[in-house]
């Protein structure tokens, strides 16, 4: 039977990839690409917090991508920095004090730079799937609650608000969900590849896609195949996990790419 | 058909307003937006509600980081009356549509709306998002309607699109695109429409279909219209009233009236008010998407 660590990885990797790649399709259609690589890279700060603080480092992850968000929710609000560059700050910003705090924090641990930003999906543990399900089904569950008027601010925010959407309140819990996600996933896929994973299906999936939903549904097979895919080459080519994942799912767009391309050319 | 545009309690304010620019009044208007002074104080009541009316409103005002975009505007619109609001840019048209709305809240003034009144929008610029994929049937329930595809396709053939539900948004005409969005508005059977611009990037034959249709959905569901439109040279002749608005409401009126209004011509010189077409309808056929003949103009007493 195989061991359990591959056990886990997959359990870790499935799991994540069921709530990621719906997710991701929002994250795509709502363009917060740079959004969630911000929120992203400042998993490391978190990672620095829970290990200076002896905290779980789930946790504290969480706390700061939450933290992060609302942060880069208010400043959004200003209007003497355009957004992007404010997002170029923080996101480089975070990454540069997580790495000199990681360094700094356990020196004869130089892989745990390493881990954090390319994630360390064979060391995850019994007490990491917890948090990835309980986490990962309430930002599910939340995510199917409100999609039909996170869909329709997506499509048209000026509508949604006429026809009585909440339009602020649905964009801020997505940023939440957002935040939450990006955090259980560190593990996993780590700091620098977590947006990948996010919306590469999504992005695959787009162009054989007639509605939203069957957008979500494309994109969610994707990402669970590339999992499987991509840990078992893992596992047999002994590669890193994380961008192993990537990489299939790197494969996967550059094949419906091309596919796609050449649909339209006939 | 409610056609008595100068009965209703707004309309009455809004001539008031504008018998009270008078002739020859050349100077910068901007401080006599307080259209009060031919009463001679400042704090004057605003006018009730119009109880009889789908939306009305009362001393609308707006402002945003100091500036003021509206002032003291009164607007009533009636179930079966098409009410226009014409502007130049930047008069602050699509944000009194939006303030009407609900999705801004006014700075100053208030709006009564009908109880249970269901309003329909057609927004102005409506690109939807290509990384968004979307099917016009989609599209259609997408506001939470529970419609089957029977119901789909009557809609979308009541507004001259039949055909259409299982076609790409990205695929749609600029025509098209506008009667899709005004089936998606009438989907949740609404007793107001609001069309901001509904013309915008449509040739000049659908332009000529396109009013045919408001004015069609007027007279058989009864809807009020409000419609608004940065095309001087072309207000509908189906308009019961014509609104022309610069942050206060310069003139209102039937859509001859407003032509002739000195107001009009200042705001827009005297080479725009010559040039105002009437839209009539002096073809009695036109041709629909599929290029069968369709009846335009004779839905009109």
């Amino acid at each position: 039977m195989t061991e359990q660590f591959m056990l886990h990885a997959l359990a870790a990797g499935l799991g994540l990839a069921l709530v990621a790649a719906p997710l991701g399709c929002f994250v795509m259609w709502r363009r917060m690409a740079y959004f969630g690589e911000t929120v992203s890279q400042s998993g490391l700060i978190g990672v620095a917090l829970g290990l200076a603080l002896a905290i779980d480092t789930t946790l504290s992850v969480l706390l700061t991508a939450l933290t992060v968000s609302l942060l880069l929710v208010i400043m959004g609000r200003q209007n003497k920095v355009p957004l992007d560059s404010i997002l170029g700050v923080m996101a480089h910003g975070a990454l540069a004090i997580g790495v000199v705090a990681a360094t700094q924090i356990n020196t004869a641990r130089n892989d745990l730079v390493m881990s954090i930003l390319f994630g360390d999906v064979f060391s995850v543990t019994r007490a990491d799937l917890y948090w990835i399900y309980a986490g990962g089904a309430a930002a599910l569950v939340a995510l199917l609650t409100i999609w039909r008027p996170l869909l329709n601010v997506a499509v048209h925010p000026d509508l949604a608000a006429a026809e009585g959407v909440p339009v602020d309140r649905m964009s801020l819990i997505f940023t939440l969900l957002l935040a939450v996600v990006v955090a259980i996933s560190l593990k996993i896929v780590g700091a620098l590849v977590t947006i990948a994973f996010l919306i590469m299906p999504a992005a695959s999936a787009r162009p054989f896609s007639e509605t939203p939903e069957q957008m979500a549904f494309f994109a969610t097979i994707l990402a669970l195949l590339s999992v499987a895919l991509g840990l078992f080459a893992s596992y047999s080519a002994d590669i890193p996990g994380g961008p192993a994942v990537v990489l299939v799912l790197t494969v996967i767009f550059a094949i419906s790419m091309i596919v796609s391309l050449g649909k339209t050319e006939r | 058909m409610t056609k008595e545009p100068t009965t209703g309690v707004g309309a009455g304010t809004a001539s008031r307003h504008a018998h009270s620019h008078g002739h020859g009044h050349r100077h910068d208007h901007h401080h006599d937006h307080d259209h009060h002074h031919d009463h001679g104080h400042e704090a004057r009541e605003p006018a009730p509600f119009d109880a009889a009316a789908l939306v009305s409103a009362r001393q609308i005002s707006f402002a945003r980081d100091g500036r003021s975009i509206l002032q003291h505007i009164d607007l009533d619109i009636h179930a079966g009356e098409i009410v226009t609001l014409i502007g130049p840019n930047g008069a602050g048209k699509t944000t009194l549509v939006r303030v009407l709305l609900g999705i801004l809240t006014p700075t100053g003034g208030a709006i009564r709306r009908k109880d249970g009144l269901v309003v329909g929008y057609v927004p102005q610029r409506f690109d939807l998002d290509r990384a968004i994929p979307m099917t016009v049937h989609r599209f259609l329930t997408l506001s939470g309607v529970a419609a089957d595809e029977h119901a789909l396709e009557a809609t979308l053939s009541d507004v001259g699109a039949q055909g259409l539900g299982e076609r790409q948004f990205s695929e749609l005409s600029g025509g098209e695109l506008q009667r899709v969005l005004i089936a998606r508005a009438l989907m949740r059977k609404p007793g107001l429409l609001v069309l901001d611009e509904p013309v915008r990037g449509v040739d000049f034959t659908g332009e000529a279909e396109l009013y045919a249709l408001i004015s069609k959905l007027r007279s058989e569901r009864r809807l009020g219209i409000l419609l608004v439109s940065h095309d001087l040279h072309v207000v509908m002749a189906q308009s019961d009233r014509v609104i022309c608005i610069n942050r206060h409401v310069c003139c209102s009126g039937v859509p001859e009236a407003v032509s002739q209004h000195p107001e009009y011509a200042r705001l827009f010189g005297p080479q725009a008010a010559r040039s105002l077409g009437v839209y009539t309808h002096v073809h009695d056929h036109n041709h629909d998407l599929a290029g069968d003949p369709i009846v335009t103009g004779k839905d009109r007493p």
